[in-house]
């Protein structure tokens, strides 16, 4: 049993809509660990959903190879099934079903017996902090205990590997934290596979292994820190006195790879922090542009992020100029 | 393909939990053709008495005002206004005073020795049930009091009392009308073997169609999808409850039909209740038809609506299916309905049996098969 949890390569899922045919997912490679936690990461669009659909059977395969645990994607699907627990993005568990009621149907239609659902639902509520809300109708949940019973539903069948999409949608920020802690305590306690598609950089940061989606394609892949790593040169931030001049300004500059916006912050990325920082410094001065905090900062993923996309941007942009089209993606 | 029984008896547990929780959809449901039974029951009324009538007498005399008693004795007619001419009665008919008028031109006795005498009655054309009803009515009514005079003028002429044993039965040609299995002619007796079709009907396609679509459109089906639960197994543990559902209305309605409306039931009930079982389980495979091409449950209660009408005009139910041009007679044949009416009808007042009914029950057998079929096809087990 040394065939990786998930696997993907060269997949492919396009959609024939009325204005032509779009590549949703485009020869898309990835291949995920027992016992990993992976992170798809890519903005809204790039293709996450859809590949975390074609990989459960839930979607149709176009083209190339996929399969979880050992099980192919199309023709496998049922045992992939039995072997797995899913979060949809749009997860609607029945609303108007107790919380007890859906973690029973979940467990019968998994074909759990009598016993072993007495002794796993109580388990599992607990885990989910949910033992007191059992007579709750699931819609009455709030958004973050209603991601939690979907997580409790999902485990019922004790999977080898859970596929979350965007679990934490919409969830505000205690319950966000909450909820990856449980999903660490999984990983820790069981060893579970988890994959994840998120377009949050802290949660993708809490991930073993991240990959980088963008209109389809996967761009980067590795560890956090491997990913962080493909980001060229150093980062200095501060606070101009006037963004946009100051974007202006600097942009063009020898020395100067990237510049990033964050709200009334600047990232710019330069190839050398000794020797760039005074030249930023004097060129702002020279146009009466103040400034404050000015330091060199650790890249965190969300820089890399962006950096990596805007990099993927330019090339389309330069291979659409030349022979070849780029498609575009959905989600 | 194999069904988990564990598997679909959580899929009904859902089913029936989801369908116990709304109590008010549950009690439209039900509540719902229970209202349409009573106000056909007591609104529907195809003969009509005492309709109002105008009356122009311009004879004036015993002959004539013998007449208009003769018609006002029949029940048919009220004589509410006395008018002077023909003008004044369709002044009255258009603005609504009467339904109909009756002219009785001058020396109307005098005529009716000569045997010419001629009477005009206007009829509201605009409401055909008092047409109808007045039509058929003013002519018996004519024909009673023509033969009463006959007898009269023979006692006169000749001075025997033959004349006065002269009555229908002495016409040289006469009919005698016995209508069969509804003698008093009762309309609720009539509609009701229909009504049980058409109230299942209208229920079975409607749930049916909005069961297989709501899961779908608020994103359960994703999560139902993703267990090992097989497309046959989600099919049945919709279908399922909605068959019990249907068969307890059914109960309840010809139940009501029975013992508070007094419909007498003529036939076997245990065929009656497996054929009924066999129409709700094709008209729950109709909805499911609908269903597919419904992506949101707004659509599909709008692509049941065409069922329901069709079902209303083009089944027998309330117009009858001899003499209906081809188009519209085919479109009902793709209808459920068409083949229980018969069936219905049939066992209900004729107490027919299976040997009657069978050309209807088996077409209803295969039309069952296909639709089902064409829709567990359709099913979609994945998303595209």
């Amino acid at each position: 049993m040394d065939k990786p949890a998930i696997y993907a390569n060269g997949l492919t899922k396009t959609f024939k809509t009325r204005k032509g045919t779009i590549t949703a997912v485009d020869h898309l490679s990835l291949q995920v660990g027992r016992g990993e936690t992976y992170g798809l990461i890519g903005p809204d669009g790039a293709g996450k959903t859809t590949t975390v659909r074609v990989l459960l059977g839930l979607l149709t395969r176009t083209a190339g190879e996929s399969s979880i645990m050992g099980f192919d994607s199309m023709n496998d699907t049922y045992q992939i099934r039995q072997l797995i627990g899913y979060i949809a993005q749009q997860n609607v568990l029945p609303g108007d079903m107790t919380v007890m009621e859906n973690m029973k149907f979940f467990a019968g239609v998994q074909g759990m017996s009598k016993e072993d659902q007495n002794k796993r639902i109580p388990e599992l509520l607990e885990f989910a902090g949910l033992s007191d809300f059992t007579e709750r109708l699931a819609g009455k949940l709030s958004g973050g205990m209603k991601k939690k019973l979907a997580l409790a539903t999902s485990l019922i069948h004790e999977p080898e590997v859970v596929l979350l999409d965007e679990p934490t949608l919409g969830v505000d920020p205690v319950s966000r934290r909450e909820f990856w802690n449980l999903l660490g305590n999984l990983r820790a306690e069981r060893g579970l596979t988890i994959f994840v598609n998120t377009p949050y950089m802290d949660e993708a940061e809490r991930c073993t292994q991240i990959g980088l989606i963008y209109a389809g394609k996967l761009i980067a892949s590795g560890t956090p820190a491997d990913i962080k790593a493909l980001v060229p040169g150093y980062v200095l931030e501060f606070v101009p006195s006037d963004n946009a001049a100051a974007l202006k300004q600097i942009d063009g500059m020898p020395g100067i790879l990237e510049v990033q916006t964050y709200g009334e912050k600047l990232h710019v990325f330069v190839d050398e922090v000794a020797r760039r920082q005074p030249q930023i410094e004097a060129a702002l001065s020279a146009v009466g542009i103040s400034y404050s905090d000015l330091r060199p900062i650790e890249i965190h993923m969300e820089e890399a992020f962006i950096s990596l996309v805007q990099r993927q941007k330019r090339l389309a942009a330069s291979e659409a100029n030349g022979v070849s089209a780029v498609s575009g993606g959905v989600a | 393909m194999p069904i988990n029984l564990q598997r679909l008896r959580s899929l009904i547990r859902k089913e029936v939990t989801q369908l116990l929780r709304d109590r008010r959809a549950l009690a439209f449901m039900i509540g719902l053709p229970l209202l349409q039974l009573f106000l056909y029951a007591y609104a529907v009324n195809t003969t009509v008495y005492h309709i109002p009538m105008a009356v122009v007498d311009q004879s004036q005399d015993a002959k004539s005002r013998a007449f208009i008693q003769a018609l006002v004795n029949s029940q048919y007619f009220n004589a509410d206004m006395y008018l002077q001419n023909q003008n004044q009665v369709i002044t009255a008919i258009d603005d609504g005073q009467v339904k109909t008028g009756l002219i009785i031109p001058p020396e109307f006795a005098t005529n009716t020795d000569r045997g010419t005498a001629n009477v005009l009655m206007l009829l509201d054309g605009s409401d055909s049930a008092s047409v109808s009803s007045g039509y058929g009515a003013a002519g018996l009514v004519a024909q009673n009091f023509s033969l009463g005079l006959i007898s009269e003028q023979i006692v006169r002429k000749t001075g025997l009392q033959t004349g006065a044993a002269l009555s229908a039965s002495s016409l040289p040609i006469t009919t005698s009308e016995r209508v069969l299995y509804n003698p008093d002619m009762i309309d609720i007796w009539f509609l009701l073997p229909g009504l049980v079709g058409m109230l299942l009907q209208t229920l079975a396609v409607q749930r049916a169609a909005l069961a297989m679509v709501r899961d779908r459109e608020l994103g359960t089906m994703e999560q139902i999808l993703v267990t090992p639960a097989r497309p046959l197994e989600i099919v049945l543990s919709k279908i399922i409850p909605l068959l019990v559902l249907c068969l307890l209305a059914f109960v309840v309605i010809v139940g009501l039909g029975i013992f508070w409306f007094g419909v007498p039931f003529n036939g076997s009930l245990f065929l009656y209740f497996w054929l009924t079982l066999l129409f709700i389980a094709s008209s729950l495979g109709l909805g499911m038809l609908v269903s597919v091409r419904a992506g949101t449950q707004r659509q599909a209660q709008q692509l049941a609506m065409p069922v329901m009408m069709f079902g209303m005009l083009l089944s027998g139910m309330i117009f009858p299916r001899l003499g209906m041009p081809l188009v519209p007679s085919l479109l009902g044949d793709l209808l459920p309905l068409t083949y229980f009416i018969r069936i219905s009808r049939g066992i209900f007042l004729k107490g027919v049996g299976l040997s009657f009914v069978w050309q209807d029950a088996a077409a209803l057998a295969i039309y069952t098969v296909i639709v089902v079929l064409v829709a567990a096809r359709n099913f979609k087990s994945r998303l595209d």
